[in-house]
């Protein structure tokens, strides 16, 4: 059954929502990582609350003109339109009171969808049109979607993407330094609102998948997933991208494997795997690769310790270092240094002199900065440049044979 | 109205504004309702090495922002080689404070000095090999040439400061504006920024430095731009740079032996 759904064998409408979904995935995967980058991942919160107020005035607007109240691009007009004015608020509170920005977004996103959950009440009791249908923008309805909804999601995707693409500069430069970029004349606040409208937009069109409540996740974990793979912007934004596609394309699919699978949050679950993967195993930043590097970085300064203590003949009375010395056949049994220890003892302690004027000398700043008193000389300077430094240090007597 | 038309009539007039790489005519800026600088006029020298000193919030730093339109400046006027700032922004290079920016963004060294050709780029311009080259020659002019593919926050504080400069440099600015570069960094980094401000003075170019260390002043710089809120003194090291000034601009707040080891310094 998920066999057929990953192949989109399970008919039209999960084919459509699998699509609409990557595509989704995409968006908000690459627009998140901006929002992230610039350290504002929770305004998303705000502006995805405020769309609800929106959608009821646009119901009620639509039913008063004598329609059912269900056309989605009606609806995702309105709900765009109380976004864009709860971000405009949430602005206005930063910058001309001396609200924190977390307070206002928690005033804004909490004003905004009370007075939605209001209209929505309203809206059942009144009984006019088919308002069935409105409490799916909460968490996502995609039960009876549209050949049109699915075409609307994949022309707003597109069109974030492409105004991403235009202004990806502007932003990464306004999130890394925005003293910088001022100066150099990009107008900060309209990049800002720039990057607030592609929120805004990428939170729109995912109403109906994945709804109003649970869009902030789709906008957050596939950024904060890709940066433990990589150390450049732009690499966190394709990841970022391809994480957020893969999520929407998956958990469309494990939703429409089973009957009441609830698509947005099997979406959502699915990023938070890959983010609880990526937490563990990624080689720089993850967790275990932490440990694993603590662990070894460990027993390497016990050995060099060890190396030190022998080149000068001092006893060695820590456990773990006799124990590592012993395994590498560097001491026998009896806490006696082997050839090879020994060899291998004096060419620690003259790999210290020579850091010593590595580190001293300007020139060599690059590979000074590189100094951790474990890491073996040869791996950071040239042989040529060794053997002048050996020159400074003088001939080998200072190496205890 | 006859009277502003006066003062705008002398303001035209004014020689050294058309000259002047950087001039700010009734500068006022504040936070809030107390004024950071108030009513300041500064005339930069081309060519040379400005120094603008003064106390802890003297206003030093806002100034330097407010002539480059970074805060919003209540009053006040700034003119850059004679012409409005926006017309000038490409011939100005501003290194900020190292702390301004988070150093865990995921970024390279070569990616920073990079931002500095943005401008120069637009919005969808293709970097080019010769681009890399631009900003690999900056970084080698800051002795950082061998870091260009490493993470920036592998840094220390002083290679931090000097990747700045280096995107500073790559921008080939006539007006370099530098918000505390000596500021916590190593004696090496000290060094090798005064070398290259030195260079770019020798070059023709301005260079103007907010600084904090009053006894490095007459070894890096010949002129000196004296705040305390209000501009205390303006003009070449050796005339403005006096105890008397100082003495205006730091109030009681510099120690009896700062001001004796100044007299020293001074003559």
């Amino acid at each position: 059954m998920l066999r057929d759904a990953l192949l989109l064998q399970l008919g039209y409408n999960a084919t459509l929502v699998a699509v609409g979904a990557t595509l989704l995935g995409i968006s908000a995967g690459v627009t998140g990582t901006f929002l992230f980058l610039r350290k504002r991942a929770l305004v998303s919160d705000a502006i995805s609350h405020a769309t609800l107020p929106g959608i009821c005035l646009a119901f009620l607007l639509m039913v008063a003109l004598g329609g059912d109240g269900r056309s989605l691009p009606g609806l995702l007009a309105g709900s765009a339109l109380s976004a864009w004015i709860g971000l405009l608020c949430l602005n206005w509170l930063t910058r001309n009171t001396r609200l924190a920005e977390d307070a206002a977004i928690g005033a804004v996103l909490s004003v905004f969808f009370g007075f939605g959950i209001v209209l929505l009440t309203v809206i059942q009791t009144l009984g006019a049109g088919r308002q069935a249908g409105l409490e799916g923008f909460l968490l996502g309805s995609t039960a009876g979607m549209l050949w049109a909804d699915a075409l609307v999601i994949a022309l707003g995707g597109a069109a974030t993407l492409a105004l991403i693409l235009l202004i990806r500069r502007p932003m990464t430069l306004v999130a890394f330094d925005p003293e910088y970029a001022a100066a150099r004349g990009v107008p900060v606040h309209r990049v800002d609102l720039a990057m607030m409208g592609l929120v805004m937009a990428v939170t729109v069109v995912g109403l109906k998948i994945v709804g109003l409540i649970l869009i902030v996740a789709l906008l957050i974990i596939p950024p904060v997933t890709a940066r433990f793979w990589t150390e450049r912007s732009d690499r966190v934004v394709l990841l970022s991208g391809l994480t957020g596609g893969l999520a929407g394309y998956l958990g469309a699919a494990i939703s429409a494997s089973a009957p009441n699978l609830p698509t947005g949050p099997i979406i959502v679950l699915v990023a938070f795997a890959f983010f609880a993967l990526s937490l563990l195993v990624a080689p720089g930043r993850g967790v275990l690769a932490a440990l694993l590097r603590h662990f070894r970085f460990q027993r390497r300064v016990h050995l060099r310790q060890g190396l030190l203590a022998l080149a000068q003949g001092q006893p060695i009375f820590e456990q773990l270092t006799l124990r590592l010395l012993r395994r590498a056949d560097l001491v026998r049994a009896d806490g006696v240094a082997t050839d090879a220890g020994r060899a291998r003892a004096a060419k620690a302690l003259r790999d210290e002199t020579r850091w010593q004027i590595v580190r001293a000398d300007q020139t060599h700043e690059a590979a000074a900065a590189l100094y951790d008193g474990l890491r073996d000389i040869e791996t950071v300077l040239t042989r040529d440049q060794i053997a002048e430094i050996d020159s400074r240090i003088g001939g080998p007597q200072e190496v205890p044979a | 109205m006859i009277e502003l038309a006066v003062r705008e009539g002398i303001r035209l007039s004014d020689e050294s504004i058309t000259d002047s790489p950087l001039a700010v005519r009734g500068l006022t800026v504040s936070y809030g309702q107390k004024p950071a600088v108030f009513s300041v006029d500064m005339t930069v020298q081309p060519g040379a090495m400005t120094a603008i000193i003064g106390p802890n919030g003297a206003g030093k730093s806002t100034l330097l922002k407010a002539a480059l339109g970074i805060v919003k400046p209540l009053s006040g006027q700034v003119t850059v080689f004679g012409r409005p700032l926006e017309e000038q922004r490409a011939r100005i290079a501003y290194v900020p404070q190292r702390a301004s920016v988070d150093w865990d963004f995921p970024t390279r060294v070569i990616d920073v000095v990079l931002m500095g050709l943005y401008r120069e780029l637009g919005l969808l311009g293709r970097l080019s090999a010769r681009h890399k080259a631009r900003a690999l020659d900056s970084l080698a002019r800051v002795g950082m040439h061998d870091f260009a593919n490493r993470q920036i926050g592998q840094l220390s504080g002083g290679q931090q400061q000097r990747v700045f400069l280096a995107r500073a440099l790559a921008q080939e600015a006539d007006l370099y504006l530098l918000d505390e570069p000596f500021a916590g960094v190593d004696a090496a980094t000290e060094k090798a920024i005064i070398s290259v401000l030195k260079s770019l003075k020798k070059a023709g170019r301005t260079v103007v430095v907010v600084h904090h260390d009053l006894a490095t002043v007459t070894d890096y710089f010949d002129h000196v731009f004296l705040i305390n809120t209000r501009r205390v003194a303006e003009g070449p090291v050796a005339e403005a740079f006096t105890a008397d000034h100082l003495q205006a601009a730091y109030g009681g707040r510099l120690a009896t032996a700062q001001v004796d080891q100044l007299a020293r310094v001074l003559g």
